[in-house]
């Protein structure tokens, strides 16, 4: 059953981001372009999306997940640097071409050697992650 | 250009629903970053299969989708190297530094009314738009 979940979940995904056109970087970029040309249909794939999420959420109060175990514990309230300097990383690779994880994984098949290219540059990325997690800790523990 | 909104809405739902899915039935918050970078850096090897069958999922339906229906799928990619590089790593290293992304601290994150998503995305829109600001107005590169 969890595997078929899986499945499910991230077919859905797949085709939510493929028919929303957030596989389409000119309509991340012009979400983000407030200068040019600007297109509201991110704000709409991220209303659509967390309205399900939202009611998602609220049943899993006093409940357990169909396959057994536990949900995930409360959203943690503490705000710290990784989580601020990760996101403007994050928003500045984003920024300059267009692509977040989920859309990268689901256009590698019609994305071209650019595709390929950036998911391989991402991976590096991820990899990378926890070695340079530490040494921001120190600078962050130094400052 | 005047429909895109609802094919936003209806996409956006489809990947709430998906989330909604991985959350009630397996527990899991679905987050793309974090099933990824759960692999690719041995993190996650409890869950491998679980990953690696979302993956499967979120790569097929949309080549299913585009060959079914012979729907364009330009996507608009930059064949601009150095930039591809830069960014990828940028993305891979940000999302896993920060513990999610759109999906995972946007999607799951702010329909739960976390204080750490709602910030994540504040932080990664922001530092998004001001990038390609910079980038297309000022420097004109992009």
């Amino acid at each position: 059953m969890r595997l078929f979940f899986s499945f499910l979940a991230g077919g859905l995904f797949g085709a939510g981001l493929f028919i929303s056109g957030m596989t389409d970087t000119i309509k991340v970029q012009g979400w983000l372009d407030v200068f040019g040309d600007w297109d509201p249909t991110l704000a709409f794939v991220m209303g659509g999306a967390i309205i399900p999420m939202f009611i998602a959420w609220q049943f899993t109060k006093g409940r357990a997940p169909l396959v057994g175990g536990a949900f995930p514990s409360p959203a943690r309230p503490e705000l710290d640097h990784r989580l601020i300097t990760g996101s403007v990383m994050f928003g500045m690779g984003w920024g300059l071409v267009g692509l977040c994880p989920g859309p990268v994984i689901a256009s590698i098949t019609y994305n071209g050697w650019e595709g390929v290219l950036f998911m391989l540059a991402m991976i590096a990325g991820m990899v990378a992650a926890p070695k340079i997690g530490e040494q921001l800790d120190q600078i962050a523990a130094k400052a | 250009m005047e429909t895109d909104w609802i094919w936003g809405l209806a996409g956006g739902g489809l990947i709430g629903m998906g989330g909604a899915v991985y959350l009630l039935g397996n527990g899991r918050i679905m987050g793309a970053s974090g099933i990824l970078g759960g692999l690719v850096d041995g993190s996650g090897r409890k869950s491998a299969a679980e990953k690696l069958v979302f993956l499967a999922g979120v790569i097929l339906l949309p080549l299913v989708l585009s060959s079914l229906f012979l729907i364009k799928t330009n996507t608009h990619m930059t064949d601009n190297v150095p930039l591809i590089i830069a960014a990828g790593l940028l993305v891979g290293l940000g999302t896993r530094i920060a513990n999610g992304c759109t999906s995972g601290h946007g999607v799951c994150g702010i329909s739960r009314l976390s204080l750490r998503g709602i910030v994540a995305t504040v932080f990664y829109i922001l530092a998004g738009g001001m990038t390609l600001v910079v980038f297309r107005h000022v420097l004109g590169v992009i």
